[in-house]
């Protein structure tokens, strides 16, 4: 009961922020942004006065601010997302189109990390010290240090370009998952198996561990029993807070490989200053978040009720 | 708990002064290196057009005929000092709120808390992109932007570690013996959140190193023709059959830059 407030008041903070942010956005956009629109819907190519002033007689874009705040945030609350600017299209329909195709990405990343990261984490936690903990240790130092983006450009010259074994770009068909994907996977499984390891260690390391092998339980059984559940707490604690640094991945490897997804339309959004997708966006993101996490507490409290009371 | 119980002392201080040698060499070759042999990052010269390394430029030419090695030189001075400066920033505005936040507690803890947590639920890329769009030139947006991101993750630290002293015995003494807010923050405070600020302020400042190339590397951050090290990297993407070493130099040097921030900050899990 108590999450579930502080988490309504989380997502009300976020939608707050998110439209003050946006606001001052639209308010200090750097020349005109009548002009900018204009340009965003007809072509650079193609924007005169007349047309920066039908755009701002459309939006409305001159005017006191305050008012404009509070209409602004009440349309918000609303959930009342306005219009795209460049394309025209409303908000919500243009982020439907575009979730689907970065919530199939980010789940296949996802799937694949909770794949190959736990349970070499797992392994390695059982034997602190051994072969695997060293070289798991190593080789995820080694992968936290690379951005995605970079994981994505190494991805390419290697597979795609020197090798031809991958398309680069594109979308619709199955193999054009495995680039995007690896570039989030192999960050995202360096993170899980470090955090597997640890909760495995400090687990394997506890009195009941022991005394469940003492009573003549073979390890593969204590592991099954008494390891696992214990370890998925912190893992899918975890796994909630890494939702922002795998939507930050997300953003940047869709427009490193064209994927038509919400990162790629944030980008484009920002770059030609329309507000209103950009807020609904950062809005889906943000309280996207606060649901995941929302969804953790409680299952982590069905796992481990001993986090309720 | 974490590895500190598993690898010896010693251990965790040779990665770290390992992680620091490795910051202070990428570091060097950026501030010192073009002294040692003066260029222009900006001076083109298309006859030398992605040519190979020469007395000149050690690292080649890009394909404007501009020297690599004093392009990256400069990209690796402009992405750390807007980090570092982030950091501090960052830094300060969160080791100032959190001890704020602990010893006042109350509303004032309560609304910090949750613009804090209501923060964390944004991914700090789209912070700093929608700030970029605010605050004019680059390099100020990023600076405000990162900071923005950076200080939550300094708020909380101190917040938690502050309240837990605030609440022993020790600081109980101190206050009965009448000492002020001031002496207690030196003497209680600082000695327990400061070895964590270091940590922090490693992870901060390699978050931010990223964040700036990352945007580069999409087109949204530093624009051309300033030497930034994404932007680079974006650019010499296309000549990668002909002049391999043209991009792999930005590469290697902004993982070297950021795998030596990683072990400096040790092996706090993040």
């Amino acid at each position: 009961m108590n999450t579930l407030v502080t988490r309504s008041i989380q997502a009300l903070m976020v939608a707050v922020l998110i439209g003050a942010a946006t606001f001052a956005m639209m308010r200090s956009l750097p020349g005109d942004a009548a002009y900018r629109i204009a340009a965003g819907r007809y072509g650079y190519d193609n924007v005169d006065t007349a047309a920066a002033d039908a755009v701002r007689e459309e939006l409305g874009l001159g005017g006191p601010a305050l008012p404009a705040f509070l209409g602004w945030l009440g349309d918000l609350l609303r959930l009342d997302f306005g219009t795209s600017l460049v394309t025209g299209q409303p908000v919500i329909a243009e982020i439907g189109h575009q979730l689907g195709a970065s919530l199939s990405l980010a789940a296949v990343a996802v799937l694949l990390s909770l794949l190959i990261g736990p349970p070499l984490g797992i392994l390695a936690g059982l034997r602190p010290g051994g072969v695997l903990d060293r070289v798991l240790l190593v080789v995820s130092t080694g992968l936290k240090a690379v951005p995605q983006f970079l994981m994505a450009l190494i991805l390419i010259l290697v597979l795609s370009v020197q090798f031809r074994l991958l398309p680069a770009a594109g979308h619709g068909e199955a193999r054009h998952f495995i680039l995007p994907a690896l570039a989030l996977v192999l960050g995202l499984a360096a993170v899980n198996a470090r955090i597997a390891r640890d909760a495995m260690a400090r687990i394997a390391a506890m009195p009941f561990y022991s005394f469940a092998q003492w009573k003549g339980l073979s390890p593969r059984q204590t592991l099954l029993r008494h390891g696992l559940r214990n370890v998925s707490v912190p893992l899918l604690t975890y796994l909630g807070l890494q939702f922002v640094t795998l939507v930050e991945g997300v953003v940047v490897v869709e427009a490193v490989f064209g994927w038509p997804g919400i990162g790629h339309a944030l980008v484009h959004a920002i770059f030609s200053r329309d507000v209103p997708m950009v807020q609904g966006t950062a809005l889906v993101l943000g309280l996207s978040f606060v649901l995941i996490n929302a969804l953790m507490d409680f299952v982590t409290q069905k796992i481990d009720p001993r986090r309720s009371a | 708990m974490t590895d500190a119980v598993m690898i010896p002392r010693s251990a965790g201080h040779a990665v770290r002064w390992t992680g620091a040698a490795l910051v202070a060499a990428v570091l060097a070759v950026a501030l010192i290196g073009p002294l040692v042999l003066p260029g222009d990052p900006y001076a083109q010269s298309l006859l030398k057009s992605l040519s190979g390394p020469e007395a000149a430029a050690p690292l080649g030419y890009d394909h404007l005929g501009r020297s690599i090695f004093h392009r990256l030189a400069h990209a690796l001075r402009l992405s750390p000092a807007i980090a570092v400066a982030a950091v501090l920033t960052a830094g300060a505005t969160g080791l100032a709120l959190g001890t704020l936040a602990a010893a006042r507690g109350g509303w004032t803890d309560r609304v910090l808390t949750t613009l804090a947590d209501a923060l964390l639920a944004l991914p700090g890329l789209l912070l700093v992109l929608i700030v970029l769009a605010i605050v004019p030139g680059t390099a100020l947006g990023f600076w405000a932007g990162l900071s923005l991101v950076l200080w939550v993750e300094f708020f909380r630290l101190t917040r938690a570690a502050t309240r837990d002293t605030l609440a022993s015995p020790a600081v109980q003494a101190s206050r009965l013996l009448g000492f002020g807010p001031a002496y207690i923050f030196r003497t209680h405070i600082w000695p327990e959140i400061a070895p964590m600020m270091l940590t922090a302020a490693a992870f901060g400042t390699a978050t931010a190193i990223m964040a700036i190339a990352a945007l580069g590397f999409v087109h949204v951050g530093m624009r051309a023709p300033t030497p930034e090290l994404g932007l680079m990297m974006v650019e010499l993407l296309p000549y990668w059959r002909e002049a391999p070493l043209a991009l792999l130099s930005p590469v290697i040097a902004t993982f070297a830059l950021l795998l030596g921030l990683t072990l400096l900050a040790g092996s706090r899990e993040t």
